[in-house]
């Protein structure tokens, strides 16, 4: 029965992640296709990557679109990770429910809404004397709608690291009389470092693959990368985005797979200094 | 060593009783206020707005000074009218979608579900490898993972060409701009936020109430059933509702995969905005979209405090 069971699982895997990967693979190997005609094989070439990289106007999108998505994901993490300190560690305060509520409902709010409701108080700011926007929407509009999606998953990463976590690290810190400013740079910012790393590169990816709320926020002239796609695909399939897609998802598993990498190893590290610690601790004598 | 101005900003802040503490609470609070809770209240303002077809921005103001020194507020209701009556467009629309996300949520759940199993029972060392292959999709670009299904799915592309150099098919099947590639697009879109909260739940299950189960005699299917079904039901709840909550507002897939009838009520509120340039006719759509999705989206919540709240504090 079991083995029964262990087949079926199996089986299950294997098309799941069929049905995941044959699409982007089938992008990679169309990305070297000769033929113009997407889908017939005319031999190996690497001409779409030279068409991609004579596009002025792609380039020019993806260099907006990082410049961005880099501002975005500092942003989403300065103030997410204050969020997800404050879920997580500073107990019961007035607002606490309405903030919880305010930072998990980016995370499923179509993006239809959320474009069209920051565009609208863009467009109000824009009679307000003094306020906060800038009048010409673009890039600083588009940055703080990505913030303010993308900050809950920041929220939420580091929330949960948090909450994973005893507190009793930080509370020795002060009772051994250690301010609070300090406690959180010497002890809960490394802890939640690693979070704060995956936090970072999440909003980044999200900031850089947003297409609706960016259409809504950007101005006329403003054309992030997304867009230009969004455009060009709507006319039909084309070769360079083949290479495009390429190239964009060697970079995200270089990256993830190297940073998934660095964070097991950090963690290892941190484990055996806990352990360490704890051995320590156990060996002092006459402890309460 | 403090420079004097911030020494100053130091002593008024405490004599207001104010610490670091809640500057701390007011950054993320003042911010998601500001560009969260605050545009929500403009769109139902807006909604309400008279449309002006001439100039920028292309809506009319709710207030008015009369010369007599009257305060006059003008509410315009047209344009929830119009939503209900003349043709039931955007009724059907909102059905339609609510459908298309249900559909493609069952769909979800069972691919994600004996997935989520699977990685949950393999050994430590593959389960952080099979989870790195579940995520890896999700980092890469989600407008080029819709668009490798219209390389996929169009009458002369991949899935066409195999089928007819098998000669399973004489003739191309059309699939593209269907529900079917629009389905396909969704489930293969949002199948990782089905799987991950899914495995974080199967994972913490205890094996011993299976083997338990099994040793009274119960078959496989019924101890699944009795046991690992019902204690799944929160991952089942959350991944549901990541999916289908956003699902019912989705605009690139059915765009980009969708037939031209396909109206998804994205679709529709995207159109009244940018072709019909109707910011109030739009913004009275996401109302009433946002009133449909209330309660999914409650019940997300609830589920997100217990997992995330409920752990700090006990």
């Amino acid at each position: 029965m079991n083995a029964r069971r262990s087949t079926f699982l199996l089986t299950a895997l294997l098309f799941g992640f069929a049905f995941l990967y044959i699409p982007i693979l089938s992008v990679i190997v169309y990305s070297f296709n000769e033929s113009k005609l997407v889908t017939v094989w005319g031999g190996f070439s690497t001409k779409w990557y030279g068409v991609l990289f004579a596009d002025r106007q792609m380039l020019d999108g993806l260099w907006l679109s990082l410049r961005i998505a880099a501002v975005t994901a500092t942003g989403a993490v300065l103030v997410g990770t204050l969020a997800g300190l404050v879920l997580a560690r500073f107990g019961k305060f007035r607002g606490r429910s309405m903030l919880a509520a305010m930072v998990t409902a980016p995370l499923v709010m179509p993006e239809v809404i959320t474009g069209l409701s920051l565009l609208l108080l863009f467009v109000a700011f824009a009679e307000v004397p003094f306020a906060p926007v800038p009048e010409q929407r673009g890039f600083t509009t588009i940055a703080i709608a990505h913030i303010t999606l993308t900050l809950s998953y920041v929220t939420v990463v580091v929330q949960s690291r948090l909450s994973t976590l005893d507190e009793s690290l930080e509370e020795a810190a002060m009772d051994l009389g250690a301010r609070p400013l300090k406690v959180f740079l010497l002890i809960t910012l490394p802890i939640i470092a690693p979070a704060i790393v995956s936090g970072w590169l999440l909003a980044f990816t999200l900031s850089l693959d947003d297409l609706v709320i960016a259409s809504f926020t950007a101005g006329p002239q403003t054309n992030t990368l997304p867009m230009m796609i969004f455009s060009k695909v709507r006319l039909g399939v084309t070769p360079e985005i083949n290479a495009l897609a390429t190239l964009m998802v060697s970079v995200v598993t270089i990256f993830v797979i190297v940073a998934g990498i660095l964070m097991a190893r950090q963690e290892k590290v941190r484990r055996r200094d806990v352990q360490m610690a704890q051995a320590a601790a156990g060996a002092l004598p006459n402890r309460p | 060593m403090q420079p004097p101005a911030l020494q100053w900003c130091a002593e008024r802040a405490q004599r207001w009783g104010l610490r670091g503490r809640h500057l701390v609470i007011a950054v993320p609070w003042i911010w998601l206020v500001l560009f969260f809770l605050i545009p929500f209240v403009i769109v139902v303002k807006i909604s309400l707005a008279p449309s002006v077809f001439v100039g920028q921005p292309p809506y009319g103001p709710l207030f008015e000074w009369t010369k007599d020194h009257y305060l006059l507020l003008k509410l315009n209701i047209q344009n929830y009218l119009d939503l209900g009556g003349k043709d039931a467009l955007y009724l059907e629309a909102f059905l339609y979608s609510l459908k298309v996300a249900a559909v493609s949520t069952v769909f979800c759940l069972l691919i994600a579900y004996p997935m989520a199993y699977g990685i949950a029972r393999a050994t430590p060392s593959w389960r952080n490898t099979l989870l790195l292959l579940v995520v890896l999709p999700f980092w890469t670009s989600f407008l080029v993972r819709v668009y490798a299904w219209i390389g996929l799915l169009r009458n002369n592309g991949l899935i066409n060409n195999v089928l007819m150099g098998l000669g399973i098919i004489d003739e191309p099947i059309v699939m593209m701009q269907t529900d079917f590639a629009m389905y396909v697009g969704i489930v293969y879109s949002y199948l990782p936020f089905m799987i991950l909260p899914l495995y974080s739940n199967l994972e913490k299950h205890d094996v011993t109430l299976l083997e338990a189960a099994t040793d009274l005699g119960a078959t496989p299917v019924r101890a699944f059933l009795r046991i690992t079904l019902p204690l799944s039901m929160p991952g089942v709840i959350a991944g549901s509702m990541l999916v289908f909550i956003p699902a019912v507002g989705e605009f690139v897939i059915p765009r980009l995969l969708g037939g031209t009838d396909s109206l998804m009520i994205g679709r529709v509120l995207w159109d009244e905005f940018f072709t019909a340039r109707s910011w109030p006719r739009a913004s009275a759509v996401a109302v009433l979209l946002l009133l449909v999705l209330v309660l999914p989206i409650m019940i997300f919540q609830r589920y997100q405090a217990r997992e995330s709240g409920g752990v700090a504090h006990r």
